[in-house]
């Protein structure tokens, strides 16, 4: 038995070398031995393979559906006016008085039923549909048999992914967490110096690159002299926890958020020890002037770490932008907007905060394929005059948008959560009267108003 | 996300569907997943709740009486079937559907049944008449506060005017259709659904 025990602990003892000496290391040194490279491109090639496979499946079976990512329907995308205009063309009209005529109705109808069949919102808050199966059963639709081999590829790939990258990227992120907490703890004993704070770089971003190895996350920078500077404010669209890791492999950022207990609280107390992070206690967060108070501090001392806010507040399926919430736009700084958009193919970088708690999310995240994503760092920008806080946020969005391919909406993140506020459709309502008694207005012009 | 949802429809279910909404299969399979998607307690049918979940539908003036509409008399839940035919309504009108069977009546979306639809938005007591309080309740959840009474009466007044051959102060379905005889209705009252 003792034997056993102590065969058991040798093994433990190389694996743990191995992986320190393999990819900790090198991690920390930002070196790359390559090993990720490798295993992407094979990973390529096999789900290459497996789509394939899959569609000369759906050829030879004519029943199985077509995987397809379009919408359901197509829309016409005409204004009220224009709509309701066509409508009326055709009825016989009458000017004495209001224009209202009873095909008017069926804008609205029709309208509503496009909404139910298919809406611009709740599509956000679900992880993002496959056009072509990437061998993970969890976003697969319509598993159906298409072949011995392709099950047997799959099969495989349950067995690598839960057997030897799972316990290897837990070991990553153990080693990762505790360096973390271990690291800042001691440079936080130092006096301040400017020393300090290189060492408390270094630590942070060793520790982030290991926690990406955990991941095995390939992530490509483009444009990288737009870096955001100290005293600034860096704003990315928000799809997961995650992005915090992707963002700090490239960077040191001071973070935002509410304190927690347990585990993180630990995590966030350590951090602070070594360089100022904002960290807020939960009374503090409603009171809106603090926080901005805080934040404006923060930004005028210019030794300090830019800071890092997701201004849409809850986590986005990575195929759109929601809106931007004016908070941040409101303190003034340079914002430095950064687009990160993730490919679905090697994972699902989504946090479907509903459905998977923090614990089951990371074992989703550490059981995938691989986290790839492509991160742009956008021209810095400042508000211009006659320019407000919420048009400035609109910007920001639309260019963030733009560069990472995503659609541009100005829904609320929050819808996730909460009723649409009752003025959108007090919108609507006066839209349709002025067209209704557009007429009457000219008309009436004699009583006072 | 629609994981799995499809499994759960039998294919003798979407035979049926399709020979009494005209949907495709794959139409049948996609709507599917949405209604998956929309049943949040998961118990295979749709409550009123899970229809104002979709913010441009709870925005539209006339969202809940469109929500309404799925409703049969008296119900609370609305299942798959009941969905899909409600649906069918607005599916394009295709001159290749004149062979079907004789026996089956109307298509669901031909052109009268559009415009009962329609008119089932007006009709809120669902007895075959539109009276003129349930004209202006519908006119007033169009137009919200920015018409006075009076001016909605008037207009109520007028429309009812227009439309009643026989008098009785409401309008029919037959003096509806009347009105909106050149109304495009086959194009206005369907919805380009893709493959």
């Amino acid at each position: 038995m003792e034997g056993a025990w102590e065969i058991a602990f040798v093994l433990f003892q190389v694996w743990l070398s191995i992986v320190v000496g393999l990819i900790v290391l090198p991690a920390m040194f930002g070196v790359s031995l390559g090993f990720t490279d490798i295993y992407i491109k094979v990973l390529v090639k096999t789900l290459e393979w497996a789509t394939l496979r899959i569609q000369r499946g759906q050829k030879e079976q004519p029943t199985l559906p077509s995987q397809s990512a379009n919408g359901i329907i197509e829309k016409d995308d005409g204004s009220m006016e224009e709509e309701i205009g066509e409508l009326r063309r055709s009825h016989p009209k009458n000017l004495a008085g209001g224009d209202f005529t009873m095909c008017d109705a069926f804008y609205f109808c029709k309208k509503g039923i496009e909404n139910i069949v298919e809406d611009q919102v709740t599509q956000r808050f679900t992880s993002e549909e496959l056009a072509s199966w990437n061998l993970l059963t969890r976003t697969n639709n319509n598993f159906r048999y298409i072949s011995v081999r392709l099950t047997i590829i799959w099969g495989l790939g349950v067995f690598i992914r839960y057997c030897i990258l799972l316990p290897l990227r837990i070991t990553l992120a153990v080693i990762g967490l505790s360096w973390l907490v271990i690291g800042t703890t001691l440079v936080g004993l130092l006096p301040s110096s400017n020393a300090k704070n290189w060492l408390s770089d270094l630590v942070h971003i060793t520790c982030y690159r290991i926690c990406a190895r955990g991941l095995s996350a390939t992530i490509r920078y483009h444009n990288k002299e737009n870096r955001p500077k100290k005293g600034g404010i860096c704003v990315a669209n928000h799809t997961s926890p995650i992005d915090i890791v992707i963002l700090a492999n490239d960077g040191c950022y001071a973070m935002v958020g509410q304190v927690h207990g347990g585990l993180m609280g630990v995590i966030q107390r350590s951090m602070v020890r070594s360089c100022p992070h904002v960290w807020f206690e939960r009374s503090e967060m409603k009171d809106r002037h603090a926080v901005a108070k805080r934040l404006k501090d923060h930004i005028a001392d210019k030794t300090k770490l830019p800071i890092l806010i997701f201004p849409e507040g809850t986590c986005i399926n990575n195929t759109s932008v929601m809106m931007f919430k004016k908070g941040s736009f409101e303190i003034g700084g340079t914002i430095y907007p950064v687009a990160i958009k993730y490919d679905p193919q090697f994972g699902d970088a989504f946090w479907n905060s509903a459905k998977n708690n923090m614990v089951s999310y990371l074992l989703r995240m550490m059981t995938s394929w691989a986290i790839v994503c492509n991160m742009w760092y956008l021209p810095p920008m400042t508000r211009q005059d006659g320019e407000d806080a919420v048009q400035f946020a609109n910007r920001v969005k639309s260019a963030i948008a733009h560069q990472g391919g995503l659609v541009d909406l100005s829904w609320d993140g929050g819808l996730k959560r909460e009723k649409v506020k009752e003025s959108f459709k007090e919108e609507q309502q006066k839209m349709y009267s002025s067209m209704i008694v557009g007429l009457d207005c000219h008309e009436a012009s004699e009583g006072p108003v | 996300m629609g994981s799995r949802a499809s499994s759960l429809l039998r294919e003798e279910d979407i035979e049926e569907i399709k020979k009494q909404t005209g949907f495709s299969h794959s139409q049948i399979t996609r709507l599917y997943s949405r209604f998956h998607s929309l049943d949040k307690g998961e118990n295979g049918a749709l409550s009123r709740e899970d229809f104002q979940r979709i913010p441009e539908l709870a925005i539209n003036p006339l969202g809940d009486r469109i929500i309404n509409a799925f409703f049969p008399e008296g119900e609370d839940q609305v299942n798959f079937r009941g969905f899909m035919r409600t649906l069918a309504h607005f599916r394009p009108v295709e001159d290749n559907e004149k062979n079907k069977d004789p026996t089956s009546g109307e298509p669901l979306n031909s052109r009268t049944n559009k415009l009962f639809f329609a008119f089932r938005l007006y009709d809120l007591d669902r007895d075959d008449k539109i009276s003129r309080d349930e004209l202006l309740q519908v006119l007033r959840m169009m137009v919200g506060v920015n018409i006075s009474d009076e001016q909605l009466g008037s207009i109520a007044d007028r429309t009812i005017q227009e439309a009643d051959t026989n008098g009785d102060m409401c309008i029919s379905f037959s003096e509806f259709t009347k009105v909106l005889e050149k109304v495009d209705v086959e194009q206005k009252m369907s919805i380009r659904f893709l493959h």
